[in-house]
């Protein structure tokens, strides 16, 4: 058995050296290689001789730390994750937070009750020990524990970034508490000096324990609320099945998903979850996807048809083949994709990443500053106290967190939010972009339209009834005429592959079959073959006239009507003669319309780009209510059509560079994808990573382009609040709590109030960016 | 004569901040295949020279309990990680490399990745 796992405490490559010759003389090790830049080693090992304790004992013994973890269930030797590290690390922080919180309540209570006797006295008198906590002596016992255990991390955190010539957060508030605390205690034992140097005497016992109280109080509030911004990554983990029931040598057996292998097969009852993603190899069912795509309607499955893991089998059995496992299933990809986007810097936050570089030395600087300038205006507004108070203000005011969180906390619960719904962003950059989208580009086939043609028309010559009689053909007694031809257009269109073809043999399924012979594929016109001993010919105009197929009026007055709508005609000659038309197009997607007409409710211009000719283009754009088209477009015209909507000064948008969107399907669109200010790609299969969109929408439906939308103005929405809160806060209330109302309004800002409105700002910045859990973006 | 001794005080100490936290030199390694990096109050090397089109694997140790060190995210390549304490983490970025930060979840710690030739 082979495990790796982290060692901590190496100094030296001789180290490593030292460690390897240890383990090789262990027990039961056959092979070890320590790696000292990587700080890990790598053993071999037999796990009848030796176990994971003798292994860490080992190590232990040299006097270094071997990171072992041994999961309960398997006698495998793994490491935790780093989630499952880091939700541990959480779960201790909160409570230690929270214990901290607790004590130092209740003794900042006492501290305040008895800093202030000329308030409380009168409220408390009853209190047997209300005289012990006014004394200085009992104040400075109870505030103690306060700043040198509670306030402990503080220091911790400002000890090392000074090393480092580093400042966060923590310093400010190390320095501000020190301050009052260490003035109190110099207070307590030597205030008959201080006075005599013409210092106020006063005590900050109070002060300094309420505000790491409450900032302790905020950071377990704010601790809670972040570890909530994660939960879309979580709830889709939580997705994966566990077990996989495999067919292995004719038997079928439950593994761990873990141990799923390509070309595995796999069978799946009603009400479970696929495990993996593959091809249904035998069976058929129906799948709820929406866990997945966002797709609310289960979707019919058969052989040869892909499922995704982790989405649930409602009704039938089947086999399928694993195609992807591991790292390489769609939900997998899904996670990577999230948690990529998450970790990305939207351009919005470049003014507070600067902002936060220089923040805390500016404060530390603006904390002496406003010391000086109150002491120097002296008494009566001015003075020590004064000075030192506001000082101390302006260092717990300071809110860098919430000038930290504001951006990245909208985008983590949005990225999410959009996983929900199927919608799957890039990066923090596209969802900023999307909001502005002033144009949308819609790619015709297999976006707005189904991509697959319909039949939409079907006609018989006109006078069929009058002439059956005299064609003697050998039609089955019983039949009708119409059926015999229904019959042998659906049993010739049966031989062949060609979309058109499948498109005709769907529409006439229900159609008595017949036996096709001389069957032949004539590339690019249609198709011929002989049906009840009938030559058969279906096809083009052109093929019916290489055939000699005699015309019928009244079908070719439908065929101009239907060529002017952009349908595609098939021909059916029977015995020469041209007995039925049929018309075929690229129907639309039913939400297609819905979508346009809420997308230019929105603001936002709707194109439609198609390689189609003029007619069928404008054909299908009216029934879109789409009135801008570019037709006649060729694959490779498609980026260059994309960018020259983003020119400037187009009739709708005025001395304005137009955000453009572009809406294709993500495989043959890549560059028109890549061109465009925001690519959306649409419905791509199991291949999630479109490199070339910023968005990617798992399902097919139109209107997760609106939600997509939605989304990014919601989150944008939430970011510039949160921006404006933290810049605003910051920049109103650090000049407050200098002073500078004072000479107008007498106001000073208390230090306890300015740590309550520091915890607020935080908790508040992430409060508001949790509210796009909850809003409507479909 | 105390506020002028509290005045040359005062813009003494605010030119004694500016230097400390501005005035200090970035510590800069070159990481030719892997490199750790100690964190620890910051990043140590803070600035991290890499060649262009070489994939380099750098492993991060954190020894400092501040929360705000926690996670460590490099924007530029979408990379967050979780950095439990005293285990290394290695991170490994793609090339090509453009001079980009990197820097903990509450952006409060910085370190600069450069590219040479």
């Amino acid at each position: 058995m082979r495990a790796t796992f982290p060692i901590v405490g190496m100094h030296c490559a001789s180290c490593a050296m030292l460690i390897e010759r240890h383990l090789r003389s262990t027990p039961g090790v056959e092979a070890v290689q320590v790696n000292y830049g990587a700080e890990n080693a790598t053993v071999d090992y037999d796990p009848k001789v030796s176990t994971t304790d003798s292994i860490g004992k080992a190590v232990a013994s040299l006097g270094y730390r071997a990171i072992l973890e041994a999961k309960k269930d398997t006698s495998v030797m793994t490491k935790k994750t780093p989630e499952e590290l880091k939700d541990e690390a959480k779960i201790a922080e909160l409570a230690d937070l929270k214990r901290k919180v607790i004590v130092s309540s209740i003794l900042s209570f006492f501290i305040v009750l008895g800093s202030f006797p000329e308030w409380f006295g009168r409220f408390f008198s009853f209190l047997p020990f209300y005289e012990l906590i006014t004394k200085n002596y009992v104040l400075l016992a109870l505030a103690s524990p306060i700043q040198s255990w509670a306030g402990w991390s503080f220091y911790q955190a400002t000890w090392s970034g000074l090393k480092n010539r580093a400042a966060s957060m923590d310093t400010l508030i190390a320095i501000g508490t020190s301050a009052a605390y260490g003035f109190s205690v110099l207070n307590t034992f030597f205030s008959s000096y201080i006075s005599s140097l013409g210092i106020t005497t006063a005590m900050y016992y109070d002060t300094a324990a309420v505000i790491i109280t409450l900032i302790l109080l905020g950071r377990y509030l704010e601790a809670k609320a972040k570890s909530h911004t994660s939960d879309a990554i979580k709830k889709l983990l939580g997705l994966e099945a566990k077990t996989a029931r495999v067919i292995r040598n004719g038997k079928e057996i439950d593994i761990p998903i873990t141990e799923v292998k390509l070309g595995d097969i796999i069978r799946v009852r009603p009400g479970e979850k696929i495990p993996v993603d593959g091809v249904i190899t035998e069976g058929a069912s129906t799948i709820d996807e929406s866990m997945v795509t966002g797709e609310s309607i289960p979707v019919d499955k058969k052989q040869g048809d892909p499922v995704i893991g982790a989405t649930i089998n409602k009704t039938g059995t089947f086999l399928f083949t694993a195609t992807k496992v591991g790292s390489e299933t769609m939900l997998a990809q899904i996670v990577k994709m999230v948690s990529e986007a998450q970790s990305s810097r939207a351009p919005i936050q470049r003014l507070a990443d600067v902002v936060s570089g220089y923040f805390v030395p500016i404060v530390l600087m603006l904390a002496v500053a406003t010391f000086v300038v109150w002491y120097v205006v002296g008494s009566p507004a001015g003075g020590f106290a004064t000075a030192f108070t506001n000082m101390i203000a302006v260092l717990i005011i300071a809110c860098p967190c919430a000038l930290g969180l504001a951006t990245p906390t909208a985008i983590i619960v949005g990225t999410g939010r959009g996983a929900e719904h199927g919608i799957l962003v890039k990066d923090a950059e596209a969802l900023e972009i999307a909001h502005k989208t002033s144009i949308a580009v819609f790619d015709k086939t297999g976006t707005l339209t189904r991509g697959e043609p319909k039949v939409t028309n079907f006609a018989f010559m006109d006078n069929l009834k009058d002439i059956s009689a005299n064609l003697k053909w050998p039609i089955p007694d019983g039949m009708k005429i119409k059926d015999f031809i229904h019959g042998i257009i659906a049993s010739i269109e049966k031989q062949s592959e060609h979309p058109l073809a499948h498109a005709v043999a769907v529409y006439l399924s229900d159609a008595p079959e017949a036996t096709v012979s001389a069957f032949s594929a004539v590339e690019g016109f249609g198709v011929k073959g002989t049906v009840w001993e009938l030559p058969v010919v279906i096809g083009s105009k052109k093929l019916m006239e290489k055939e000699h197929v005699m015309r019928c009026a009244e079908l070719d007055r439908r065929a101009e009507d239907w060529s002017a709508e952009g349908k595609t005609l098939a021909y059916v000659g029977i015995d020469s003669k041209n007995v039925a038309l049929i018309s075929l197009a690229d129907t639309l997607k039913n939400e297609a319309r819905d979508t346009v007409t809420a997308l230019k409710r929105m603001g936002v211009s709707v194109w439609m780009l198609t390689g189609d000719n003029e007619k069928t283009a404008r054909s299908v754009a009216k029934q879109a209510d789409i009135e801008n088209i570019m037709a006649n477009v060729l694959p490779q015209e498609k980026a260059e059509k994309v960018s020259s909507l983003k020119s400037p000064n187009l009739p709708n948008h005025p001395n304005q560079s137009p955000v453009v969107a572009f809406i294709g399907d993500g495989i043959n669109d890549a560059p028109a994808l890549a061109s465009a200010d925001i690519g959306i790609a649409m419905g791509t299969g199991t291949d999630v990573a479109i490199e070339s969109a910023g968005i990617t929408l798992l399902n097919k439906n139109l209107t997760s382009v609106i939600s997509a939308i939605k989304l990014s103005r919601a989150t944008l929405s939430v970011i510039k609040q949160n921006l404006f809160w933290a810049f605003g806060y910051n920049v109103i209330l650090i000049p407050i709590a200098m002073g500078i109302l004072y000479p107008v309004t007498g106001w000073l800002l208390n230090p306890a109030l300015a740590a309550f409105a520091m915890a607020a700002s935080s908790i508040s910045v992430v409060g508001n960016s949790l509210r796009l859990k909850t809003i409507r973006i479909t | 004569m105390d506020k002028a001794l509290v005045t040359v005080a005062g813009f003494g100490l605010i030119a004694g901040i500016y230097w400390f936290f501005f005035g200090k030199k970035e510590e800069a390694m070159e990481a030719s295949v892997n490199l750790s990096v100690s964190v620890e109050g910051g990043y140590k090397p803070s600035t991290i020279r890499v060649k262009k089109d070489q994939p380099v694997t750098l492993i991060f140790t954190r020894k400092d309990p501040n929360s705000c060190l926690e996670e460590i995210m490099f924007p530029d390549y979408k990379i967050k990680k979780y950095l439990p304490m005293n285990t290394p983490v290695t991170i490994t970025l793609p090339p090509p490399h453009k001079t980009s930060g990197f820097h903990c979840s509450m952006n409060m710690f910085h370190g600069r990745i450069e590219v040479i030739l």
